[in-house]
């Protein structure tokens, strides 16, 4: 990037304010949490018992297990994808990208289903728990660590692995070379995200009965008393646990890697697998059969042979309304508070831009939960009107999911030049004008990613959305959550197979502005 | 182009501010109910009511656990009119605290005393008795344990589940802690946990996981055994009512039971809601959907169960469950089991 003049001038007042305004309304539920731990009668006396640190060692073990094979089957998939002479490797790239869309407690109740006990293909020993819950949560995560991976070697300069290449480098000191730091950034920023994935994830972990730090606080939650303080205090325990993480990948990522980024220049040989083609292929195809053909398979056979009442109609279509709907208002929501921000950090550089950024991303370090259920504690006393409203759900989902529309738009501006805004400023153009009708335009592809991302997600939010939904409101995700817990699978799956659905024609835009 | 983006904006807004609008333009003159029974039991009943009254409802299912904690966070100005709970210790905690008002005598006279608040603050719907489930597969009856607290013993390592989180659970242990005392109860609740009991979030999951062999015995209520069944006909699984030996300690009758919020501004509805629950129709729905022990004076249960009056009941009062609803949850906390 360059750093152009442009970029330290002093912002105008609206647009620090905007800034401003977002960050203050991103930190409110932190600050309002670590308000209600204090308050706890002996908060250290409830963080140090047996039972909390079991489950923080069971969260930071699920985590990295769950990390680990996410990050082995996404960049093992990136690289085959990538590099290789895989048969049929744009239709698999695709396919493997699919898992995305498959909510992790659809996923862990197809595992159950299909390989628990009694299970409709096999029951696979010492399935249920943690060895069930990590496959389970690698399966529907890896794709984030494919996509960034595979960003990663798409963008680099061929020239330097051909170069290695003449220079001999074969195998193991070709990917110790060049691919290793080549994937590192990508995987560390993959990998970060499956762990996060893993700490605030709600669903999984109940359906297969794994006691992680996000169970905890909603078995505190519904505890039967008035005493919150147990679960504020797990909630700052979780919160700790994610900052750890992003320090950890911070430590992983290193310097950038030594590969100059382009575009638009062919991609090196393809490695030639030899008698491993047919195996490596069908190896991706049951990876991505775990991921999202056991799912939807399982829930198609429910719908098909469950005798469960199912629901009526205009509740599903009064559920998926709500569900695109919410999550609608929360992408635009979101790119919406992205945009100052986003700009502030790209284009007005200095502390207090730097500050704002850091608040707006901070939801990353808060889980669905921890977000819920400080807007609960806040609202029900201070925010009376905004309390069980959807306009709450959506704040929620912004909180939580503002980090990845920022990310997006944040790298889209970063490729605009600012001479060009400057040009058009020059020609008399007033700035208002300029942001229209040059700058719009081209990063309107990043706006447009962002949005499908925070939409994709919201879509699949469980936790949050149980605990502020208002009376006679349902979510697909929640009807989903609601059938499966009382064992009405039928009635679950028609939901399920909707959000599948729905959620996988996101994916479309959130493709091609990948690559 | 210009008239493209137009067009996708106002689908984005009608998109965006349908549901908003459909969610305010619902509040305001509707009932509130927060229902601790699940929806798939009770939404039938309740659409029928709308029907019949006129008036509208708006419900909030959730479990009773997470229901009352919500009420008494909302504190003064809850929207709930009415808290129909799955549990007379729920009931009996609000009570206690001044949050119900007193019910009419002639919805509170249908009930036989046993079932109701001896202040008439809140009344007993339909009944539910504690049992053992056990897989009929793997448990022959001359093997079942005599007594609940007997799942602690060797023989049942790793083969029992339960439901900690869940309110009659949570009733169960409260009425452990009036009979055989604090301190049997604690190292019952110590024996569950370190016999390998495996802990789930619901009456349901717990019956499923017995009906498929995950586990042999369930700790629960005795109704969730028949929609098992409507659900997976044949299912390996049968009751067992703990304790009706004569001379045995007998097992806990429950109530789910309603109650009007202190904070409520229509009475009049709350009432004829909670008169509806009571109806002749209404009684017999849950004695044929749900399996409950209808509570209405001279509706009768089904044939399958053993008659309410002929079942030997453990020698607590319901509104004792309230009394100390927190001491109960500090008890499974401190035993890590909350």
């Amino acid at each position: 990037m360059r750093a152009a003049p442009a970029a330290h001038r002093r912002p105008p007042a609206a647009l620090a304010l905007a800034g401003a305004a977002v960050a203050c309304a991103m930190a409110l539920p932190l600050a309002y949490l670590l308000l209600r731990a204090s308050g706890a009668d002996d908060a250290l006396g409830l963080v140090a018992t047996d039972r909390a640190r079991r489950l923080v060692t069971t969260t930071v073990a699920l985590g990295a297990v769950a990390t680990a094979a996410a990050v082995v089957l996404g960049a093992g998939i990136a690289w085959l994808v990538e590099r290789t002479d895989l048969p049929a490797r744009r239709a698999l790239g695709l396919a493997a990208v699919l898992p995305l869309v498959v909510p992790s407690y659809v996923g862990a109740l197809a595992l159950k289903a299909a390989f628990g006990p009694a299970g409709l293909v096999a029951e696979v020993p010492g399935l249920l728990g943690f060895p069930g819950a990590a496959a389970a949560l690698a399966l529907s995560s890896f794709p984030y660590v494919l996509l960034l991976a595979r960003a990663a070697l798409a963008g680099a300069d061929p020239a330097l692995e051909e170069a290695a290449r003449s220079l001999g480098d074969r195998g193991l000191a070709l990917a110790r070379r060049q691919l290793v730091p080549l994937l590192r950034p990508a995987v560390a920023a993959g990998g970060l995200l499956v762990f996060l994935y893993v700490l605030s994830d709600f669903g999984a972990v109940s359906i297969l009965q794994v006691d992680t730090v996000t169970r905890g606080i909603f078995l505190e939650y519904r505890s039967l008393t008035a005493d919150r303080a147990p679960a504020a205090v797990l909630g700052v325990v979780l919160v700790a646990l994610t900052l750890g993480a992003i320090v950890a990948e911070r430590a992983v990522r290193g310097r950038p890697a030594p590969a100059r980024a382009v575009a638009g220049v062919a991609p090196p040989r393809p490695v030639r697998l030899g008698p491993w083609r047919w195996p490596a292929a069908a190896a991706v195809v049951a990876v991505v059969a775990a991921g999202i053909g056991v799912p939807v398979a399982v829930v198609v056979y429910w719908a098909a042979v469950g005798s469960s009442r199912g629901a009526a109609g205009s509740i599903l279509a009064s559920a998926a309304t709500t569900s695109v709907g919410l999550s609608a208002a929360a992408a635009l929501a979101a790119v919406a508070a992205a945009v100052p921000v986003a700009v502030l950090a790209v284009r007005h550089r200095s502390r207090f831009s730097r500050a704002v950024e850091a608040v707006s991303v901070s939801g990353y370090a808060l889980p669905g939960l921890v977000i819920a259920l400080s807007l609960v504690f806040f609202s029900a006393r201070y925010l009376r009107p905004l309390y069980q409203t959807l306009a709450l759900i959506v704040v929620a989902y912004v909180v939580r999911f503002l980090p990845e529309a920022l990310g997006s738009v944040r790298s889209s501006l970063v490729q605009v030049d600012p001479a060009v805004e400057e040009a058009a400023r020059s020609l008399g153009r007033r700035p208002l004008a300029v942001a229209a009708t040059v700058t719009l335009p081209l990063v309107r592809r990043g706006l447009l990613a962002g949005g499908a991302l925070v939409f994709l997600t919201a879509m699949k939010e469980l936790p949050a959305t149980l605990l502020l939904r208002p009376p006679g409101v349902d979510t697909l995700a929640v009807r989903v959550w609601t059938g499966a817990a009382e064992g009405l699978y039928a009635q679950a799956a028609p939901p399920a197979l909707l959000l599948v659905a729905v959620s996988a024609l996101v994916l479309w835009p959130l493709r091609t502005a990948a690559r | 182009m210009p008239k493209r983006a137009w067009w996708a904006r106002l689908w984005l807004a009608g998109v965006v501010l349908a549901p908003l609008l459909a969610a305010c333009g619902g509040g305001g003159d509707a009932l509130v109910v927060y229902s601790g029974r699940n929806e798939n039991l009770v939404r039938p009943l309740l659409d029928r009511f709308e029907g019949e009254t006129g008036i509208d409802l708006e419900v909030k299912y959730g479990d009773t656990s997470e229901l009352l904690p919500t009420i008494l966070e909302e504190g003064g100005n809850s929207p709930a009119d009415v808290f129909f709970s799955q549990d007379a210790g729920a009931l009996g905690e609000l009570a206690t605290r001044g949050d119900l008002r007193p019910l009419p005598a002639e919805v509170l006279e249908v009930v036989p005393e046993r079932f109701r608040d001896p202040d008439g603050r809140w009344v007993g719907v339909t009944g539910r008795a504690r049992v053992i489930a056990y897989n009929t597969d793997k448990v022959p009856v001359d093997r079942l344990p005599a007594s609940v607290l007997e799942v602690t013993g060797p023989a049942w390592k790793d083969k029992v589940g339960y439901p900690p989180t869940n309110a009659s659970f949570i009733a169960f242990v409260t009425s452990l802690r009036e009979t055989v005392g604090e301190e049997r109860t604690r190292a019952f609740l110590e024996g569950l946990k370190s016999n390998g009991a495996k802990r789930y979030d619901n009456n349901i999951q717990t019956l499923d996981a017995v009906a498929a062999g995950e586990v042999e015995l369930g700790l629960v209520n005795h109704y969730y055994l028949y929609n098992e069944f409507k659900e997976r006909p044949g299912a390996p699984v049968a009751n067992f009512y703990p304790g009706q030996e004569p001379g045995g300690e007998g097992t806990l009758i429950n109530v789910a039971g309603a109650g009007i919020l202190a904070t409520s501004g229509k009475v009049e509805q709350a009432e004829r809601f909670v008169r509806f629950l009571l109806e002749q129709s209404s009684q017999e729905y849950f004695r044929d959907e749900t399996t409950e022990y209808p509570l209405r004076q001279g509706v009768d249960a089904i044939p399958e169960l053993p008659p309410l009056d002929g079942l030997r009941t453990i020698p607590i009062p319901l509104s004792q469950l309230g009394r100390d609803l927190e001491g109960t949850v500090r008890l499974l906390r401190e035993v890590g089991l909350s």
